[in-house]
């Protein structure tokens, strides 16, 4: 297959080279940064909570009134959830995963440190709090009944048992022995508290965190004002049907509060990673409608440059051109336009990354994506060329000898 | 003439019509593509109170940790402690003030057959209601001397209106949340800015609260606040050490007629900062702020970067789909170079050709702008099912409608050029003879 005459026919029109090169090579730079953005985002949203996500959902009261007592209310409350049938964990809590909201705060291996060690999400809760996050305990021990207590505004002194995550113990404690370990709440806080256990995986509840994985669970109940957050666990199979039960029986049972807030984790983790998913989607319809445009654009210019050119292909088949040689003329033509237009493209790729990581601190877009996108457009650009060089093979040999 | 070209191009694009469809489709999808995206980031990113944003004023003293500044970039804190606030509304030095924090309350109504439910609300002064040229339906804000003496007087939004009065006139008629009864001093009239700029700590996008009370009662009845709550150090037991403590949970505007003001007020606040730290708060460098409502929006990244890189992708999509028009339309004109021979032929000067096919090309432009008009109502529904708080922001926008017909046209007008001018250099001798 010659290449030089072909090419020297291509020089001849410049123009049209120039743009469908341009296209090819916007279409790659544009393709493979959101082809990673893509990415990017689908491992975020895939990451796991360390929470058993199927089986639980939660629940918050709010009381009114003057004489609204709210340990006393969690008490029955946690005693009349704990006994409905299909329940398999209930935890009073204040915080939970893919919520964007809770409590954080800085730890400190020595006492008076001005910076903290780690800075970690906090998760109030009782001994049933690892079966109700469905949370895995590696090392050490679970709380103990007596040790759960109150955390109120004006009782403030943080638990002297805590369990953590495993990443926030390595954290912490990086030689090891996080179980048994010692630590300190902050600036004033001058007593050590110890960590009793370890779990494998929780996550803390701003998506966004560069901390996600540090979190502690406390042994205290934390009522904030008259407010009680219950997370519960069902059998499974059992929690659509639990989760009416559970909002009719604490309603009953209690009319001077307001329930509201009935959740399951699922619906959690689809509401707080909507922006993330509403991303991709928009980017993946940007991804196909370029190449859409683009192919359509190479089957335009292709089918026009056969209609230009019907007499010279009629003249080489006249010349002895075999139908398959029209064919492959037109399949190396395309193909060393899209070269031109993708080694383009792969500079322009590259910059845009750069522009991306300059701009919004984006990580730098790998070295395989240009390589496959190369790949995956050179198909593009034949199938598309296909249907019109197909026509093209098709020219008789008689037209070179017509003279219209 | 234009009118004749008009009508050559019309029929010229009739005869082909594939090719113009793939035209009109292109630039249509480019043209919905870029304003969809174009809207969102420019209702975002606008002013939602232009007549007044440069005289209301965000407050920040920079009384932080004296270890590490609040921001990686070295901002101030983005809200105000108890203490601060209280001390520079009780100075009120600026021609209208008010700090604010939100709170959500359980509403009681008296009408047995509504249960109670929770509402969100702000702890506010008088003045908020002034200064943000909040409208009312009926009566109006409480008095600056019930904001003094924790007067039990609350403004109500139109909807709790509805749902707890019906839609009356209900000032004057009492209120129980959380067990305490507020009198109604006056109701909303209907108020959407699109922004919910004056606490942007907490969801730009959210509708505004429920009700209004004042500040001073919801600190008496020892409201917690439920926005975002920061503390560099430890805050003490109770009620009173809160107050007392350094943990930022209060927002504070104030209205300021005149560069000059500001500039006073500037060294009210500096002078405030300087006051403090003689009695060992306020550890940091001097870093206090005043900026305005747009500087505000722009600190707080209300336009998230995410917008910013769909905009700019679908901009390079409108440059994909006009380097596609510009190709198509060299071979629209090329195929026709027998009739363009014909015409010169006949007479036509070159400029009669070039303006022919320009109209021609605007044409396209007209339907592709049409086209992509319509996509973009398409366009803004997607934007509002992927992202349900973005209702206020992904709407038609009339200037918005405007900038797409004209992008349409100048757009092709753009790309025509090449073609066109492809077509005016072909030599009428060569077409005729091989015709």
């Amino acid at each position: 297959m010659e290449i030089r005459p072909i090419f020297s026919a291509l020089m001849r029109s410049k123009v049209s080279m120039i743009l469908i090169g341009l296209q090819v090579a916007l279409t790659l730079a544009i393709v493979c940064n959101a082809l990673f953005i893509i990415g990017q985002r689908l491992d975020t949203m895939q990451r796991p909570s360390g929470m058993n996500e199927a089986d639980t959902f939660t629940i918050h009261s709010i009381g009114f009134g003057e004489d609204y007592d709210v340990r006393s209310v969690m008490n029955a409350d946690l005693a009349l959830l704990r006994g409905l049938p299909g329940v398999l964990a209930v935890a009073p809590i204040n915080a939970m995963p893919l919520s964007n909201s809770g409590w954080n705060s800085g730890l400190s291996i020595e006492p008076g440190q001005r910076n903290s060690t780690a800075n970690t999400a906090f998760y109030f809760t009782d001994d049933k709090g690892i079966d109700a996050y469905g949370a895995e305990l590696v090392a050490g021990r679970n709380f103990k009944p007596e040790e759960i207590g109150y955390f109120t505004m004006n009782d403030r002194r943080p638990p002297r048992v805590t369990i953590m995550t495993r990443a926030l113990a390595e954290r912490m404690f990086p030689d090891g022995n996080a179980v048994g370990g010692q630590f300190y709440y902050g600036d004033e806080d001058n007593d050590p508290a110890t960590v009793v256990g370890i779990i494998e995986h929780l996550q803390a509840p701003w998506v966004g965190s560069q901390n996600i994985d540090n979190v502690m669970l406390l042994p205290a109940l934390l009522p904030y004002g008259n407010s009680s957050n219950y997370l519960i666990r069902a059998e499974p199979g059992r929690r659509d049907e639990l989760m009416k039960e559970v909002e009719s029986r604490l309603a009953a049972s209690n009319s001077s509060r307001i329930l509201r807030n009935l959740r399951s984790m699922q619906e959690r983790r689809a509401t707080v990673y909507a922006e993330d998913r509403a991303m991709t989607i928009i980017l993946g319809t940007v991804i196909i409608a370029l190449l859409g445009i683009t192919a359509l654009g190479i089957v335009g210019m292709a089918s026009f440059w056969v209609a230009q050119r019907t007499r010279q292909i009629g003249t080489r088949r006249a010349l002895g051109a075999t139908r398959t040689d029209i064919l492959r003329y037109f399949q190396t033509e395309n193909f060393i336009i899209t070269t031109l237009g993708l080694i383009v493209g792969g500079v322009l790729a590259y910059a845009f990354s750069l522009w991306l990581m300059n701009t919004y601190q984006a990580p730098r877009l790998p070295w395989y994506y240009v390589p496959v996108g190369f790949v995956c457009l050179w198909l593009l650009g034949q199938l598309a060329v296909l249907g019109p060089a197909l026509r093209a093979s098709r020219v008789p040999p008689a037209v070179a000898t017509r003279s219209v | 003439m234009f009118l004749y070209y008009f009508q050559l191009g019309l029929r010229s694009l009739r005869r082909n019509p594939v090719l113009t469809m793939l035209m009109v489709a292109g630039i249509g999808l480019g043209i919905a593509a870029s304003m969809t995206t174009l809207t969102v980031m420019h209702l975002m990113g606008s002013d939602p109170i232009p007549w007044k944003s440069e005289r209301l004023h965000y407050v920040q003293l920079d009384g932080w940790s004296p270890d590490r500044a609040y921001t990686d970039e070295g901002d101030p804190p983005d809200q105000l402690t108890y203490r601060d606030a209280l001390a520079l509304m009780e100075a009120g030095r600026a021609d209208r003030q008010a700090a604010m924090y939100k709170i959500v309350l359980p509403v009681q109504p008296e009408n047995a057959e509504v249960k109670p439910f929770n509402a969100v609300g702000r702890a506010t002064h008088a003045d908020f209601f002034a200064m943000f040229d909040v409208p009312f339906a009926y009566g109006g804000a409480w008095s600056r001397d019930e904001d003094a003496r924790f007067g039990r007087t609350v403004v109500l939004s139109r909807e709790i209106n509805e749902r707890l009065f019906g839609g009356e006139d209900s000032t004057g008629r009492s209120v129980r949340l959380d067990g305490v009864d507020y009198t109604v001093s006056g109701v909303l009239d209907v108020w959407e800015p699109r922004i919910k700029f004056y606490d942007l700590t907490n969801g730009a996008f959210n509708a505004h609260e429920r009700f209004f009370i004042p500040f001073s009662t919801a600190i008496e009845r020892e409201m917690g606040t439920a926005g975002n709550n920061n503390c560099w150090k430890e805050r003490g037991s109770g009620w009173r050490a809160y107050l007392d403590s350094e943990c930022i949970w209060i927002q504070m505007w104030v209205e300021l007629g005149s560069p000059e003001r500001r500039a006073e007020y500037q060294s009210f606040i500096d002078a405030y900062a300087g006051e403090q730290k003689r009695l060992g708060r306020f550890m940091r460098p001097l870093n206090n702020r005043l900026p305005n409502v747009t500087d505000w929006m722009e600190k707080q990244q209300v336009v998230t970067s995410d917008v910013e890189v769909q905009t700019g992708l679908a901009f390079a999509f409108l440059l994909v789909c006009l380097i596609n028009t510009i190709g198509l339309l060299l071979a629209k004109f090329m195929r026709k170079a027998g009739e363009i021979g014909l015409r010169r032929a006949l007479g036509a000067s070159r400029r009669q050709v070039f303006a022919q096919h320009l109209v021609e090309a605007g044409v396209v432009g007209i339907s592709g702008g049409l086209v992509g008009l319509a996509l973009t109502g398409v366009g803004l529904m997607i934007v509002r099912a992927l992202y349900t708080e973005f209702a206020s922001v992904a709407r038609f926008d009339w200037l918005m409608v405007f900038v797409s017909i004209a992008l349409a046209i100048v757009a092709s007008l753009l790309a025509g050029l090449f073609p066109t001018w492809r077509a005016c250099r072909i030599v009428p001798a060569v077409q005729l003879k091989t015709q």
